[in-house]
């Protein structure tokens, strides 16, 4: 291929950040065919020069580009796609502050507008530093959040959290310093999460809190790989055996029975096959993943390398959301720590599993999370979902069967593979077994991460929540994210499972449940979903590019509607549903008018009581 | 691109409540197509890969939880299809009026067909709708690209890349509805890998990418399509043979484009065929005036 490239030279530094990850330039030394297939190489270079310097240059992307054989056309789309790739200069320290639902409960409006006041709007670089709005950044059991990231020889992603003016002032005043590698006066709380941590009836977080996660002597000590030893016993069709009998049911959103999707990869005869980890989680609300990767990071490696063995996988890879810096520090470090006691690499546990894991680092993009926009994105190109049939068990990355799995899905696996399908199907309720993770966050006493058996009412999650805050009335009850929808007080008694959630027109979703007390607005709650979807929306397909923008727009019009002007609104609102539901190409326009349609349908605010 | 693998296998499906079969491979778009169904396309081409991006040909599979796209879903034995229920006009009818309500669409002459069809109504969602609307890009003294008359329905990507041209000069860029079709940083044309093969104008379905001598007349006033005649022709510049369909008004070449079902160019062709008239044309109308 003989490309055109841009003139632009990069600078000595970003030069020197693409030739730390692909090696010293050779002119000429690779060919076209061997560069090309280096294209997966493009999100973890730009990432690379994003880290160095803060942004994406033309002189950099040229450069990348030449030595990747990509189209600058192509790699400028790419780029351009992220929320954390700049194509225009920023400063190497940037604070994100979230304004979605969780941080809004918790009074983000009024932060945002004291950091305007003292540092001007968005975007605008003060000395070396500049502030951003972001949606979700996975942190919202201490909300309001913020994340710090500052580019240099020692980049640096960190959480702020909880977020306060002083800290936030902190962070990017002491711009010199940090960029540096300084943290000096930078406050990086430790997290609060886990309020149930000790208690004997845990399943996935009973190692969590417990000490050092990063410790493998004291995970093997505590029973760690004993599921894989389990496994190399039972052969890769036992496994697949005892995972279908455990009923297993995906946690990352779409609920499809995991022994199924194995069983439908192991039987392809196309090979090689794929273990992806999906851990971009961005659900507005969803933290779980992140605190079961920086928590128990070995239980996410153990339980991916079951799933190769039983699939007959060699190379695994672990996709994180580029705002996930701790919970991606300690997945490395413990990938390396699992490869230097053989529990990953050419001879696993010396029982001849050949298997390894990548780790690949999302930018800033909630529509990565969907399996085939996640393929794309790892391969090198825009993080647009793929038409699906085929799926992914048949033709998934790089075009092979893969398996992808969401990170608590896997964690379930070890418990499954130790003591037994059947064992696990008698937990919980017929149709869904076992237990599962709620990220509780809004107006809670004690918002974190909650492990409750199938079935339990949401009623006594929250009750275990310690309810809502200062003993305060409930408004409603966002379950499932963005992608959810609003329940209200007196439908409390649902059992959270699948079926009882859809008793109540709700769906589990990824395990959301922000609270909201009687001061929240909740119409400014649904707005900012509406904005949330059409900030996420990928572009590719009408119904979503164009209908996220409608909805918004109609949203911001029935805000001040009155009379007969309410009941067309609200008509078109439903038609709009309609049509993304109907004609979208990925799940994201096929929910992105769920919590809408939920908050007409239940909200007063909304419903017929105003129209009436 | 439509793959009939003809293994000699026909499946037996209902389309609209009529039993047919079709061959091992075929789209229901082929079906439908074959049947006389009318199915509106806007991102799908013969000779491209679908991309199945713009919505409009959906139709309702039985079983299905959502509609799906006729040009790219492969038939499977025993499929049951609607085509004409309300839920499958209402779909058609919202993308078209999403499109229309946010791009100028006044040439896309297809469109406008279909929008009478499913009586699509843009103006519903409100004077203060966003649209894409943008000044027009004239950075070459060939063509002009016109983006708020763009659909983003992927053609020209497609023509550029890997389907016909591999140029890749250009590509989409940004993401939701700031998507948009871009060289690298926006650059010009004539700072872009771009070789002037107008391959892409070829494949546009709403005028974005336009002729400069079409933009032109266009703005003048005096284009004219009834004025005009087409007449097919093998261009000269070298062995291969394409077909060049010259269009001319008034005696003047206004532009040239090449038969999609031409089993040379599928309707591509290099700067030489497509823009080589210009600058006879130029010379001309210099002297002339
Ligand atoms: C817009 C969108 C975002 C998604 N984000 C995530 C995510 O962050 N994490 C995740 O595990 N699954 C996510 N999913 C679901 C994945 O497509 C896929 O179903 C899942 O990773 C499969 O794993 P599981 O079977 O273990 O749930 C998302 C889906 C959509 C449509
Ligand atoms: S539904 Fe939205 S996110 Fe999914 S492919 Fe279409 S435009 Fe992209
Ligand atoms: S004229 Fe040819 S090379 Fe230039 S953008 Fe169009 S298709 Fe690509
Ligand atoms: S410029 Fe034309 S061909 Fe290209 S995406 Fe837009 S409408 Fe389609
Ligand atoms: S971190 Fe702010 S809503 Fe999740
Ligand atoms: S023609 Fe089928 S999706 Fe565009």
């Amino acid at each position: 291929m003989d490309l055109h490239h841009l003139t632009d030279e990069p600078t000595a530094e970003e030069r020197a950040a693409v030739d730390a990850l692909l090696g010293p330039y050779l002119e000429n030394g690779v060919s076209g065919r061997e560069a090309r297939s280096q294209r997966h190489l493009l999100l973890p270079a730009l990432h690379a020069v994003a880290d160095r310097v803060g942004w994406v240059s033309r002189g950099a992307l040229g450069y990348i580009c030449r030595r990747l054989t990509v189209p600058p056309a192509d790699a400028f789309g790419v780029v351009s796609f992220y929320d954390l790739l700049s194509t225009e200069p920023l400063p190497p320290l940037t604070v994100r502050i979230c304004d979605d639902v969780a941080c809004m409960a918790a009074g983000c409006d009024a932060l945002i507008g004291d950091v305007e006041k003292r540092f001007g709007p968005e975007g605008a670089s003060n000395s070396g530093a500049a502030w951003l709005r972001s949606p979700c950044l996975g942190l919202c059991e201490q909300a309001p959040a913020a994340l710090l990231t500052s580019a240099g020889v020692k980049p640096r992603v960190a959480a702020l959290a909880p977020a306060a003016l002083a800290s936030i002032e902190a962070a990017l005043a002491n711009s010199a310093e940090a960029a540096l590698g300084n943290s000096a006066g930078i406050d990086v709380d430790e997290p609060c999460s886990l309020p149930q941590a000790g208690e004997p009836q845990l399943r996935l977080l009973r190692r969590i809190g417990r000490g050092d996660p990063l410790d493998l002597d004291a995970y093997r000590g505590a029973g760690g790989y004993g599921a894989l030893s389990r496994a190399f016993d039972l052969g890769p069709d036992g496994v697949i055996r005892e995972i279908l009998a455990s009923k297993l049911i995906g946690r990352g959103g779409a609920a499809f029975p995991t022994g199924r999707k194995w069983e439908a990869v192991a039987r392809e005869p196309e090979h090689p096959h794929y273990v992806v980890c999906n851990a971009d989680e961005s659900e507005p609300g969803t933290f779980k993943d992140r605190v079961l990767m920086e928590e128990d990071p070995f239980a996410v490696i153990e339980a991916m390398t079951i799933a190769a063995f039983a699939v007959g996988s060699e190379q695994g890879y672990i996709y994180i959301r580029g705002e996930y810096g701790r919970a991606r520090e300690r997945i490395v470090a413990a990938i390396a720590a699992a490869r230097a006691a053989g529990l990953l690499g050419a001879d696993v546990m010396k029982r001849g599993l050949r298997f390894d894991i990548e780790v690949r680092r999302g930018a800033g993009a909630y529509i990565c999370g969907e399996e085939t926009a996640l393929f794309n994105s790892i391969e090198g190109f825009r993080g647009e979902p793929r038409n699906k049939p085929p799926f992914p068990v048949r033709k998934g990355l790089f075009g092979k069967p893969t398996v992808v799995n969401n990170v608590e899905t896997l964690v379930n696996v070890l418990d499954i593979v130790t003591n037994g399908g059947a064992t696990y199907a008698a937990i919980g309720t017929p149709d869904a077994a076992g237990t599962k993770l709620f990220c509780v966050s809004g107006h809670v006493a004690q918002p974190g991460l909650y492990e409750v058996t199938f079935g339990t009412t949401l009623r006594a999650l929250l009750d275990r929540a310690g309810g809502v805050r200062g003993g305060a009335a409930l408004q409603a009850v966002l379950v499932g994210g963005a992608a959810g929808a609003f329940v209200l007080p007196d439908e409390l008694d649902a059992p959270l499972t699948f079926a009882g959630m859809r008793e109540v027109k709700a769906a589990l979703g990824s395990g959301v449940v922000i609270v909201f007390d009687q001061s929240v607005d909740l119409a400014a709650i649904v707005r900012r979903i509406a904005r949330f979807f059409r900030h996420e929306s990928c572009g590719q397909c009408v119904p979503c590019r164009i209908g996220t923008v409608r909805q918004e727009e109609s949203l911001d019009r029935l805000a001040l509607a009155h009379g007969a002007g309410v009941d067309d609104e609200m008509r078109l609102l439903h038609e709009i549903g309609q049509v993304m539901r109907d004609a979208s190409i990925c799940g994201l326009g096929q929910t992105a008018s769920s919590a809408v349609e939920s908050a007409l349908a239940k909200l007063p605010v909304f419903g017929a009581g105003r129209s009436a | 691109m439509s793959i009939s693998l003809d293994t000699g296998v026909r499946f037996s499906l209902e389309i609209d409540g009529v039993a047919t079969t079709a061959p091992a491979g075929a789209t229901i778009l082929d079906v439908c197509r074959a049947v006389g169904v009318d199915t509106p396309t806007l991102c799908y081409l013969e000779t491209l890969t679908p991309v199945n991006v713009c919505r409009v040909c959906v139709v309702e599979l039985e079983g299905a939880r959502t509609l799906v796209p006729a040009c790219s879903r492969v038939v499977e034995d025993g499929m049951k299809i609607r085509t004409d229920s309300e839920r499958v006009r209402a779909s058609r009818r919202m993308v078209l009026e999403f499109l229309a309500s946010s791009v100028d669409v006044s040439l896309a002459d297809d469109m406008q067909r279909q929008m009478k069809r499913y009586g699509a109504k843009p103006e519903r969602f409100g004077a203060e709708a966003r649209t894409v609307r943008q000044p027009v890009k004239v950075d070459n003294e060939l063509y002009v690209r016109d983006y708020s008359k763009c659909i983003l329905c992927y053609k020209c990507v497609e023509a550029c890349g890997s389907d016909a041209q591999n140029t890749f000069a250009i590509a989409t860029a940004g993401r939701g509805f700031d998507a948009h079709i871009s060289t690298e940083f926006n650059v010009g044309l004539p700072d872009s890998a771009c070789v002037y093969c107008g391959n892409c104008i070829g494949v546009c379905p709403t005028g974005a990418l336009m002729f400069v001598s079409e933009h032109e007349m266009r703005e003048a006033g005096t284009w004219d399509e009834a004025r005009q005649t087409k007449t097919d022709t093998i261009c000269g510049y070298c062995g291969v043979g394409c077909t060049l369909t010259v269009h001319a008004q008034d005696n003047e070449i206004v532009k040239v484009s090449s038969p999609a079902d031409h089993d040379v160019t599928h309707g591509h062709l290099c700067i030489k065929g497509r823009f080589g008239w210009k600058f006879v044309g130029v010379k001309k109308r210099r002297s002339d005036g």
